[in-house]
């Protein structure tokens, strides 16, 4: 499946505006494209959480929102970068209810259950990198 | 009415209404604990509505507020009810497994108060 880029915005996040920030860019772009209320909550809420976790977790990171098509369907797809200390075991980050800061755990396996394509890489000492997409359902 | 930060506090009867109108981001959800705790402490109160139709995201960690802001109510002799949620945001908390323990629930202010007045005994209306 061959995934093309439509739009792209760039967003930086390095302090707790910014999570708003972005969780308002991706509301506004998948309430624009007509997604309906219940996936737009989904994939809002995903982000936020995604975010926050670039906060939280690294202090520093960026955000690339975008509008994808793989030529049948249209989507959002948004990805986190930072250089932060990385997660050195993602399966025990992603089990759920695990958290190294004394919170819920429920940001990345949450976030997971929102949205149709949930990537995550991560290496400790460098960084972590998580995309998600979600799908226009007609 | 109270305002304290960015959310104002109406009271009603022996009951405080507080409805969340502004966009949370963690320090603003953190300071309404605060606030909402210290009102209490100061005016008391049998009931407290939490009223979030305002509100078109919630993530777990304003979730996790609003709940621990009922238990810690509760243990100060107040009976919390959230309402106002909007169907596609108690979707979202359910699919992440995120679980509305601690405090009651209900459809809107009005049935929120109705719930309070079963439970405490708390008058709708002041007299
Ligand atoms: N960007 C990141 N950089 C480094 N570690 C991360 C990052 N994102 C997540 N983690 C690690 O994965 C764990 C789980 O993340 P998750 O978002 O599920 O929970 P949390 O952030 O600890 O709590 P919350 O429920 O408040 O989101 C975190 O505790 C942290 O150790
Ligand atoms: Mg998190």
């Amino acid at each position: 499946m061959t995934v093309r880029v439509l739009s792209h915005q760039e967003m930086n996040i390095d302090n707790e505006d910014d999570v708003v920030l972005v969780r308002r860019a991706v509301r506004t772009l998948a309430e624009a494209r007509g997604f309906d209320s219940f996936a737009v909550s989904a994939l809002t809420t995903a982000a936020t959480e995604l975010s926050r976790n670039v906060w939280v977790h690294a202090r520093k990171g960026k955000a690339f929102i975008e509008e994808v098509t793989d030529g049948d369907r249209t989507g959002i797809q948004v990805e986190f970068v930072d250089q932060g200390p990385g997660i050195p075991d993602i399966e025990w980050s992603m089990a759920g209810g695990h958290s190294t800061a004394k919170s819920l755990g429920l940001g990345l396996s949450g976030s997971k259950r929102l949205v149709d394509a949930f990537h995550i890489e991560s290496e400790p000492g460098k960084g972590t990198r998580v995309r998600i997409t979600k799908w226009k359902r007609f | 009415m109270t305002v304290r930060g960015q959310i104002p506090i109406l009271r009603i009867g022996s009951t405080l209404l507080a409805s969340i109108q502004v966009e949370l981001k963690d320090t603003t959800a953190q300071a309404l604990q605060a606030d909402m705790l210290s009102v209490l402490e100061k005016e008391g109160a049998r009931g407290l509505v939490l009223d979030i139709t305002g509100l078109d995201t919630v993530d777990t960690f304003v979730a996790r507020v609003l709940t621990d802001t009922g238990r810690m109510a509760r243990l100060m002799g107040t009976h919390t009810v959230l309402v106002g949620m909007r169907p596609e945001v108690a979707a979202t908390l359910a699919r992440m497994g995120f679980s509305m323990q601690g405090v009651h629930t209900a459809l809107n202010v009005e049935e929120g108060l109705a719930l309070l007045a079963r439970l405490v005994g708390a008058r709708p209306m002041p007299t």
